[in-house]
């Protein structure tokens, strides 16, 4: 009797992955990217920011095309509304790299996802950034994601494949551990 | 008592094996080679077992059961098979096997450089200096206690130890304690301290959880059993991350059944994320303990699950069971002040990694680990035992040498046969020319 095997797909080139990584082991150089943004005020609280260029693997390196973001603040604050506030756009790095995490390591794995959704609410206490209470920090007091997985998988396997993708990501490895921001005016 | 054999005490003696290190790994490669009659001598630089002797706390226990303890021709015979060995009791079955195995040792000699040469390596020590064509390094993984970084930004008045400098809550001052790693080390030392009466906080990042005994019977025992202790290097997915792996959370106990963080939770322990750096004396967590814990609670149950489908067959034993998931409190604690929580002591359970330094051999690689091939260094003639996951997942473990020092003596002497070989071809052509 013949099986037929059917191919997980899920649009991830695992090979090219794992292939960069064993470049990289042997090249740590290579590794050393740099991830760029430039913005410009656009009046009242909308700022336009653009996403093109970044450094790596040893030269620059370019999008297929440059990315345009507003961010303003809502109504309620009295503003103009104009695109999302920048703290949604921390939420949308954080699902945008925990999603593309699953995918990889479920390709990995080699199990079929079907759907993927997630939702992503963080707790905020807006006295931070008003000043009025200096015990409340001005950031999330909390992130919550919930996802919905749809896959050929144990619900144990899909966990694991959350578990796993957070472990690896980027965006949530920036919003759980400190990193130094050095911010220079005028130089 | 050690005997000392086939040792000539001249300058630059010269001697097929160097083996450095008289622990079980060295004392069990030097009883394969006294089997094939194979000229050594194993060079140590205190006494036989002197790391199990100096560098333990006083309560540890080994991981392992008694049963399991063994070595190349030698096994556990007390009438505990079941117990776990405490430290003086590990340093006198090491020192019994040196007797039964006449183990050329030769005590209170540091090795203070190995160098290649034509011959193969001059193993220079702080009494005499050997040439020797093949070295075995058997000195240990454990060595060096890895401190991170960050340690230097603790303030003054918090005492810091690491796991080799600690020996019993009588040492450490009043107060709380920060144990900073949850590896067997952290999660026992965190143990203890709880019940002397500390507040212990508790950092925690990638762990492996792990419950002592299983469908009435030891972990080991399953683990061993299925396999899984005896996986080799080059069939696991990824060596260098099985390689860096923690240890499990377990300790040498009958009575303790689960030594994981909701045992410590019971007893008062806070639990806290990574740490992650200090701000003017403000101890900072990540705020990744939820995922940490849910690697953990997902690996252990998959084990649990690997020894369930791998023993349907046996008869006799307790149903499979599962444990509660690891309990996070809803907002897990991401800054602790040193002063304001009376923190005067940390305790770095970070890890260990080899010391190297007396190596003059370039096979070190950029985070200077040995490059080496399941114990086969990138140097001819040149050879490593002891190291974690070094042949296979037991390879760290007393009972896991046996087999790894069989593979090492089996290629050392077939390097050595066929080192004479070439040397005879070589006199061959120097006649012929």
């Amino acid at each position: 009797m013949n099986e037929v095997a059917i191919a997980v797909n899920n649009g991830v080139n695992v090979e090219a992955l794992l292939g960069a990584r064993e470049a990289l082991t042997e090249a740590p150089e290579a590794a050393k990217f740099v991830w760029k943004a430039s913005s410009e005020w656009k009046g009242g609280t909308h700022t336009q920011s653009n996403v093109e260029k970044f450094f790596g693997l040893g030269e620059e390196q370019k999008h297929v095309r440059e990315y345009v973001y507003d961010t303003d603040h809502p109504e309620i604050f009295a503003s103009a509304d104009k695109g999302s506030t920048p703290v949604e756009f921390v939420l949308v790095g954080l699902a945008g790299c925990l999603t593309a995490g699953i995918a990889a390591v479920a390709q990995n794995r080699e199990i079929q996802l079907n759907s993927v959704t997630a939702t992503i609410e963080a707790d905020m206490d807006i006295q931070g950034i008003l000043g009025i209470d200096s015990d409340v920090r001005n950031g999330f007091d909390s992130i919550k994601v919930n996802y919905q997985i749809d896959a050929d998988a144990s619900e144990d396997d899909i966990a694991a494949l959350v578990a796993q993708s957070q472990k690896r990501s980027a965006v949530f490895d920036i919003i759980t551990n400190p990193t130094n921001v050095h911010v220079e005016v005028n130089k | 008592m050690t005997k000392v054999r086939h040792i000539r005490l001249r300058p630059a003696a010269t001697i097929d094996v160097v083996v450095i290190g008289a622990g079980h790994a060295g004392l069990a490669v030097s009883h394969l080679l006294s089997e094939q009659a194979i000229e050594h001598v194993v060079l140590e630089r205190g006494e036989v077992a002197n790391t199990w002797r100096h560098e333990r706390w006083d309560s540890l226990k080994l991981l392992t059961p008694n049963w399991q303890t063994q070595l190349p021709g030698y096994h556990y015979a007390g009438n505990d098979p079941d117990g776990f060995m405490g430290m003086s009791d590990v340093v006198q079955f090491i020192q019994n096997y040196a007797a039964f195995t006449r183990a050329p040792v030769r005590t209170n000699t540091r090795v203070t450089s190995v160098r290649r040469n034509q011959t193969g390596y001059s193993v220079a020590t702080t009494r005499e200096t050997w040439q020797a064509k093949c070295v075995v390094i058997a000195s240990g993984a454990c060595n060096i206690a890895q401190v991170p970084a960050i340690a230097s930004n603790v303030p003054d008045n918090v005492s810091q130890l690491t796991p080799h400098q600690y020996h019993s809550p009588a040492q450490i001052q009043g107060g709380g304690v920060l144990v900073v790693g949850a590896s067997a080390s952290g999660m026992q030392l965190a143990d203890e301290l709880l019940k002397a009466g500390h507040a212990v906080t508790i950092a925690v990042g990638e762990h492996v959880r792990m419950p002592r005994s299983y469908r009435g019977k030891d972990i080991m025992f399953w683990m061993d059993r299925c396999g899984v202790l005896g996986e080799r290097y080059d069939e696991v997915e990824d060596i260098s991350r099985g390689r860096r792996l923690p240890s499990a959370q377990l300790v040498g106990s009958h009575g303790k059944r689960l030594l994981d963080l909701n045992s410590l939770t019971d007893q008062g322990a806070r639990i806290t994320g990574r740490l992650v750096g200090f701000n003017n004396g403000i101890a900072q967590f990540s705020g990744s303990l939820r995922n940490v814990c849910a690697l953990a609670d997902l690996k252990m149950t998959r084990l649990l699950k690997t020894i369930d489908e791998q023993i349907t067959g046996v008869r006799d034993i307790p149903p499979p069971e599962r444990f509660e998931d690891t309990r996070v409190e809803e907002s897990p604690t991401l800054s602790v002040n040193l002063k304001n929580d009376a923190i005067n002591t940390i305790i770095w359970a970070t890890g260990f990694r080899p010391d190297y330094s007396w190596l003059d051999v370039p096979v070190l690689d950029r985070k200077g680990q040995l490059r080496h091939d399941g114990g086969v260094v990138e140097s001819p003639g040149l050879y490593v035992l002891g190291l974690p996951l070094m042949r296979r997942r037991k390879s760290s473990f007393i009972f896991g040498i046996e087999d790894d020092a069989r593979d090492i003596s089996g290629h050392l002497t077939r390097y050595l046969k066929s080192n004479i070989r070439s040397d005879a071809h070589e006199l061959y052509q120097h006649h012929s020319c």
